[in-house]
């Protein structure tokens, strides 16, 4: 079995799983945001739930629409904050406490080891890093899992990506799923597993993050690190809980439908241009076009972690935010903004020029903090340049790493 | 299922573009039909009739895990999807809310749009009346064929 396979078999009484099985397996955790939980309240409701399997084992952070942009969104989320305080979910984020989802639950060691996470949010392949098996669900999944503690999965095939070598400098996770991306397509992994092995220590815990969250990306339905002395120190650092880790010795080579090569220390910083994640381009070879932009955003559940703010920070210090760019920086959870704001980050980008938000998904999706008018170009460190993501149908998303979207905040161009 | 108009699409449509996340601070989905592909066919809410079908390309529904997206075009009255091939958290959630979806690449493959097209998937048929054609799928696997049968996945 594959290490995906390994989790779930674990999940489902032990017995050996193979691909395309449909099995009903354990679930560990439960998440949903104040977009997907209402539905999955009501789904919830409707058929007869009344007390959750485990308020242990279920999180709702409201960060999409949170703080709340208007009416609509504020009664979202009051029906999210009235089921968390009727059911007595204790992982209960709200404004003043939460960050954008995927950031937020390894920060609180809520996302563990082997553990089996669904959310209600298709990022929520993130916690994969962590060598956990987790993937995006629906509303009605989550609310067969909040009334069951238990949800159906067809087993995924794999592919294995093996990563050599180590990164250049200014080269990053972004760059490195970005190049995968390019390489294998959006549906390039549709239904199976990535599973990243090789020379893994390469990458830092933000890396593999920013790598296991853009899985879906390439279709996938999750995206897998197998647990190192790295994951350990970052587990270790925010929680006591005890917790297994999965055996990858026995692992055969045939397990994996196929394996991709990727040769870290031949990656550049990679842009994806408008309209699909997929249209990969290096940023030196996009620089010779001069593409103007109007908008920089550098945050989101992909890149907003400590490191990305940093990235940032070290590209923009000292310098100005190009006259007409908007560059908007939204550290993903409270703790990275009071961590940035410490280090003096924070500082250096207002001193810049660039405006810095509370934690929220906000532009990423086109819900608020910084909506585009029509034609208008962004370059940003989130996850899709689908048409009219970010605001007007008509208006252009490339996506990047923060080393390569604060360079064009400063110059005003993509390069 | 009766016969219904096909409405086709490309490869990859996207769940921001079946329904974009601007429009996802209500979750009525009555409400929300309206918003329906509105980024990339904006007469097709005000056109589609119940009965119609949506016929698309590969990975139809890529991208976000919003339900909202199935659920809107059920509430569009749309019989069915049918397409090369489906993003699988579309596939689950379409599945678990009862909104019927094929997979069928040479049906997909043929239909042009206003096709009078039906589809049975008792017998696993899409029949495309316009063309004279019919074309046959495989049949869901027995846990999801179970999903389908009760209506969804808490019926």
């Amino acid at each position: 079995m594959t290490l995906s396979q390994k989790i779930l078999s674990a999940h489902c009484g032990g017995s050996a799983v193979a691909p395309s099985q449909m099995i009903m397996a354990d679930v560990d955790l439960s998440l949903g945001n104040d977009v997907t939980s209402p539905v999955a309240i009501k789904a919830f409701s409707e058929s007869g739930g009344k007390a959750v399997h485990d308020p242990e084992k279920v999180a709702i952070v409201l960060d999409h629409f949170a703080p709340n942009k208007d009416i609509e969104s504020a009664r979202q989320c009051a029906a999210c904050r009235a089921f968390a305080a009727e059911q007595g979910i204790k992982n209960f984020f709200d404004v003043g406490q939460m960050g954008i989802e995927h950031a937020l639950l390894p920060e609180k060691g809520l996302a563990l080891p082997e553990m089996l996470i669904v959310g209600a949010d298709s990022h929520t392949c993130t916690y994969g890093a962590l060598g956990c098996f987790s993937t995006g669900v629906g509303s009605t999944d989550l609310a067969y899992s909040l009334k069951t503690g238990k949800l159906w999965f067809r087993v995924p095939q794999a592919i294995k990506v093996t990563l050599k070598g180590n990164l250049p400098p200014n080269v990053s996770g972004k760059d490195v799923i970005l190049n995968l991306i390019g390489k294998i397509g959006v549906s390039g992994a549709r239904y199976a597993s990535l599973e990243f092995f090789g020379n893994v220590s390469a990458l830092s815990m933000d890396d593999r993050f920013t790598v296991c969250n853009m899985a879906i990306e390439a279709g996938a339905k999750n995206g897998i690190f197998p647990v190192d002395d790295v994951t350990l120190e970052y587990v270790k650092s925010r929680t006591n809980k005890k917790f297994e880790k999965t055996d990858t010795s026995d692992i055969r080579a045939d397990e994996y439908e196929r394996e991709i090569i990727i040769d870290l220390s031949k990656l550049k910083p990679t842009i994806a241009r408008p309209h699909l994640p997929e249209n990969t381009v290096t940023l030196d070879e996009i620089a010779k076009e001069k593409i103007k932009i109007d908008q920089a955003v550098i945050g989101s559940c992909t890149n907003g972690r400590l490191s990305d703010i940093k990235a940032a920070y070290e590209v923009i210090k000292g310098k100005k935010i190009a006259r007409g760019v908007r560059c908007i920086v939204i550290p993903a959870t409270q703790e990275v903004y009071l961590q940035a704001l410490r280090l003096g980050y924070i500082e250096a980008l207002i001193e810049a020029g660039a405006a810095v938000s509370t934690p929220t998904c906000g532009p990423c999706l086109g819900g608020h903090m910084g909506i585009l008018s029509d034609g208008e170009v962004a370059i940003a460190t989130t996850n899709r340049n689908f048409i009219g993501r970010m605001g007007s149908k008509t208006s252009k998303i490339y996506l990047a790493s923060p080393y390569s979207a604060a360079r064009a905040a400063i110059s005003g161009y993509i390069g | 299922m009766k016969n219904g108009k096909a409405y086709t699409f490309g490869d990859n449509i996207d769940t921001d573009a079946i329904i974009a996340a601007r429009y996802l601070n209500v979750s009525d989905f009555d409400k929300l039909k309206a918003h329906c592909m509105e980024d990339i066919d904006d007469g097709f809410a005000a056109a589609v009739k119940c009965g119609d079908y949506i016929v698309a390309g590969e990975n139809f529904g890529c991208g976000s895990s919003r339900e909202h997206a199935p659920a809107v075009i059920k509430a569009c009255g749309v019989s069915a999807v049918i397409a090369k091939s489906f993003a699988r958290i579309f596939y689950r959630n379409a599945i678990n809310i009862g909104l019927p979806i094929v997979e069928c690449a040479d049906a997909a493959n043929d239909a042009r749009n206003g096709d009078v097209i039906s589809v049975d998937t008792e017998r696993g048929t899409v029949n495309n009346e316009t063309l004279g054609k019919t074309y046959s799928f495989p049949p869901y696997p027995a846990e999801i064929a179970q999903i389908i049968k009760r209506g969804g996945l808490l019926k």
